[in-house]
């Protein structure tokens, strides 16, 4: 697997490599149920995850809708003559399996599985990561601790079910829902809330080891197994975010691991860790929780960033802006966002000292993503810039994450804080982080990878007139919950003083705009999976190496590592048609701008 | 790690046609390594970091041993004195230090492809992970019949009064911040009032409990009585670090195993110990959590 050309000067990838059809693709090559769920194909691996992802997102979202529609009157139970007690735990359940199901089995595994898994390898031109049965063994775990969820999940709503046709005491499994919030806090879920604390956590507990090891292959794959040329900093920077994303993985969520092992312990054999009254202190959990809670959302977001750069550079046909800026600005995202977790405890009752140093360390991690957004807008300036549906993603994400992270200093600020605790700005500032920036990305990058993925391209209009409905149901959805928080909206209430009900109505209209948005993107790639055209190997001309394979990959990736070049040299390649994609420049590429303009490479 | 699966099998190599030219390569080359070399780097590389996500986790632990110490120096220094027993715990670590010695020991014949003493190794190493965890039963049955057990079977553990709702002051809607919540109820007494200056974590720095220190060893009379109700809370920690080691230990007798069994099939050569050298590693791990554990459980007092 030996490089095939030098590497002084941006040479373009020859033609035999991937022209060459493979006589069947990763997607045929074996077949048999077996064969996909003992597989060790990264690719496969990576489709599994997909499936079952994409899965728990819809149940998460179902939670979702369910809460805002008991949300759009302010005395819901009161106003259907429903029983008060059965509705409010039910809707306790309803957020609190929203938060669980949408941060530990959708968010954090993402983007990483799926793209990670698809992608990596593929990027560094080799034939797997570097452990390929732990990556199984990765998909297996999840697979289980998901199950640990779903049994909750069942329980909650047998409980509820049966409660409602009027059989309250039925003994069932699933330990009656989890109603503690996804954040599990002590003392009520060391002591009073609903059993099913238990498996969730245990749940919690297993889908964590799924992220460690994925973190330790990827970084293990990223030393190892990059190809001779492709230095750390001739990497793309999509591999950049996924090296941070796995230092966070295996850096925090041990210390998540035995934070859930401490609140079973608690719940079953009662030992007092948590417990005030004999000794313990339930803001340690607070401390152990946020600790890992933190980093967590910096696992969220560092894939999504690493996406979007590839998004923004491919689509203004331009050289990323600042490359070691954002490769650095990775690296101290993932470090910094380790001091910063006392900032959502600022109301706990620590002292006012330490209360200044995590809202001031909190400034700083804010300036490296900062950087990146500034980055990434002086790559599209002076660009060509074409609207394609990925791209569409993109520029939603810039803007969007703009906005998150500006309401994140609001909170971050220990006085503005104070009085936004547990409101809507809170809920309203990470929806703005994780659903319209992390889920944005997750879409720009499933439409981008898509042709790759599937050999079939998706119907563009229809794609692009979906993001724009998700992009507007996003916004309708969420907006109204910043102004509905600085007014005192309390978050986790299921009735609430009627002056907010207006902001409850936008806000649920909206979410059901956005679900519509979400259905139509999944009708979009249903429909290109069946009918779409075939997809060429490099429909958008970009210049990394999963663009040199064929769309499907062949099931071995590569014959030969191709030639490593610098993987924003997008000049190397010339667009033919709809059918032929982009195609290596044969005539002599233009001459690149002099160093220092920062123009776009136009064919 | 050793050979993939066969769907990407021999011949698969054959018509990749790779670079290096040749076909016939160890039958422990994974097909997506370039050399053995590279193999082996990976999966020291890939151990390295897993063990370090082990020290995390225990970290977690060793982060709640630190705060609750420091919060109740007196209840360590009364409980660990009068239950834990150094000779066992120094015995116990000489044991796993041995262990990590023989072990060591094993990886080096496996380097050597000396295959009779590197099944010495490891079974010696078996035999102390045994030792251990003979020594270890011992202390725990004792503590069972001296009735300091984990939890509510704890003899010093203090019951909760029970919180009821009716119990619990009215809710309103938007807080009227005039008065004190709490003012009036049954828990007003039970509530210290917050440490607001150079204080820490918690109120005990603002109210410390008062010990009378006496020359001799201290006796459970001797606690405040704030502190009495905390001494089930020493032995919750104890169990749970000795407890998630000693589950560690065990998963550590299994590879051990797992990898004596593979020696006994003659799976390893100078060309190959990669399983040898990795679950050395893991043992050497399990080995210097206990090296932490030992003297902050039972030495310092």
């Amino acid at each position: 697997m030996s490089s095939t050309a030098e590497l002084e000067h941006a040479s373009p990838p020859a033609a035999a490599i991937y022209l060459t059809p493979p006589e069947d693709n990763y997607l045929t090559h074996d077949k048999g149920v077996m064969s996909w769920i003992f597989t060790l194909d990264h690719k496969r691996i990576g489709i599994l995850y997909m499936g079952t992802v994409l899965s728990f997102f819809l149940v998460g979202g179902i939670f979702a809708l369910s809460l805002r529609t008991e949300l759009l009157w302010y005395n819901t139970p009161d106003k259907f003559h429903l029983d008060k007690e059965l509705t409010l735990n039910l809707y306790n359940n309803m957020f609190t399996l929203h938060g669980a199901i949408m941060v530990f089995l959708f968010i954090i595994p993402a983007i990483p599985a799926i793209m990670g898994n698809l992608i990596l390898p593929i990027m560094l031109g080799a034939k797997d990561v570097a452990f390929p049965r732990l990556n199984l063994m990765s998909l297996w775990i999840y697979w289980i601790g998901g199950t640990f969820f779903l049994y909750v999940l069942l329980g909650g709503v047998l409980h509820y079910g049966f409660a409602m046709f009027g059989h309250p005491n039925v003994n069932l499994p699933g330990g009656m829902g989890l109603d503690t919030g996804w954040t599990f806090y002590a003392p009520y879920s060391t002591t009073k809330s609903l059993a099913g604390v238990v498996p969730a956590t245990l749940g919690a507990f297993v889908v964590g080891f799924s992220s460690i090891l994925t973190g330790v292959n990827f970084i293990t794959t990223l030393h190892i197994l990059r190809p001779k040329g492709m230095t750390w900093f001739r990497m793309p920077l999509f591999l950049w975010g996924l090296y941070a994303t796995s230092i966070i993985q295996i850096l925090a969520t041990p210390v998540l691991a035995i934070t859930l092992l401490l609140v079973v312990a608690e719940r079953t054999m009662h030992v007092g860790i948590f417990d005030p009254a004999i000794g313990g202190d339930p803001v340690l959990f607070q401390h152990f929780f946020w600790f890992y809670s933190h980093p967590a959302v910096y696992i969220m977001i560092l894939p999504a960033m690493g996406v979007i750069s590839e998004l923004i550079t491919v689509f203004s046909r331009k050289h990323i802006f600042g490359y070691n800026f954002i490769a650095f600005s990775s690296i101290a995202i993932a470090l910094l966002g380790f001091l910063v977790w006392g900032h959502h405890m600022f109301v706990s009752g620590q002292s006012p000292m330490t209360d200044s140093i995590f809202s001031f360390i909190t400034f700083s991690v804010a300036i490296p993503s900062a950087v990146k957004v500034f980055n990434w807008t002086a790559t599209l300036y002076r660009g060509s810039i074409r609207f394609k549906t990925p791209m569409l993603y993109a520029l939603g994400f810039i803007l969007l994450f703009t906005v998150g992270g500006l309401t994140g200093l609001f909170l971050g600020a220990l006085s503005t804080d104070v009085p936004l605790h547990d409101t809507y700005f809170v809920v309203a500032h990470f929806h703005y982080v994780m659903m319209g920036s992390m889920l944005f990305a997750f879409l720009g990058g499933m439409y981008y990878w898509f042709p790759k993925i599937f050999g079939k391209m998706y119907h563009e209009q229809t794609g692009q007139v979906a993001a724009l409905v998700v992009f507007l149901g996003f916004n309708l959805a969420f907006f109204p919950q910043f102004i509905a928080g600085t007014q005192g909206m309390p978050r986790r209430w299921a009735t609430y003083p009627e002056q907010y009900q207006i902001y409850h109505r936008f806000s649920t209209a909206g979410a059901y705009l956005m679900g519509l948005g979400l259905f139509i993107v999944a009708g979009n790639w249903i429909h290109a999976l069946k009918r779409g055209n075939k997809a060429p190997p490099n429909p958008w001309g970009g210049n990394t190496l999963e663009w040199h394979c064929t769309s499907p990959p062949p099931y071995y990736n590569f014959k030969k590592t191709p030639a490593v070049d610098d993987p924003y040299a997008l000049g190397a390649w010339e667009y033919v048609s709809e059918e032929q994609g982009w195609v290596p420049r044969h005539s002599e590429p233009p001459p690149l701008a002099p160093p220092g303009q920062n123009v776009a490479i136009t064919h | 790690m050793s050979t993939a699966s066969d769907t990407h099998g021999a011949a698969a190599v054959a018509e990749h046609g790779d670079g290096h030219g040749h076909v016939h390569h160890s039958p422990h080359l994974a097909h997506h390594f370039d050399s053995p070399e590279q193999q082996f780097m990976s999966a020291k590389l890939g151990m390295w970091v897993f063990l370090g996500t082990e020290v995390l986790m225990f970290g977690g632990l060793f982060c709640a041993y630190s705060v609750y110490r420091r919060a109740h120096p007196q209840v360590f220094e009364f409980a660990a004195h009068d239950y834990l027993s150094t000779k066992l715990g120094a015995l116990n670590t000489i044991i796993l230090i041995t262990s990590s010695l023989t072990m060591a020991w094993g990886v080096r014949c496996a380097q050597l492809t000396q295959l009779k003493g590197l099944k010495i190794c490891l079974v010696l190493t078996l035999m102390g992970a045994a030792g251990f965890l003979v020594v270890k039963t011992i202390e725990y049955t004792n503590k069972w019949h001296e009735h300091v057990w984990v939890g509510p079977s704890n003899r010093y553990y203090v019951a909760r009064p029970p919180i009821t709702y009716a119990s619990l002051p009215p809710r309103t809607i938007l807080p009227d911040n005039s008065a004190d919540a709490n003012a009036g109820t049954a828990d007003a007494a039970q509530i210290r009032p917050v440490a607001s200056g150079a204080g820490g974590l918690n109120s005990n720095y603002a109210n410390p409990p008062e010990t009378v220190f006496k020359e001799k060893d201290l006796t459970y009379d001797q606690l405040a009585p704030a502190d009495q109700k905390n001494v089930a809370t020493f032995f919750s920690i104890y169990f749970l670090m000795t407890g998630l080691h000693g589950i560690h230990v065990v998963v550590g007798m299994g590879l051990i195993t797992w990898i004596l069994i593979r020696a006994n099939k003659g799976e390893f050569s100078s060309e190959f110990f990669t399983p040898v050298d990795l679950v050395g590693l893991y043992w050497h791990l399990v080995d210097l959590i206990w090296i932490f554990l030992f003297p902050l459980l039972y030495l310092i007092k």
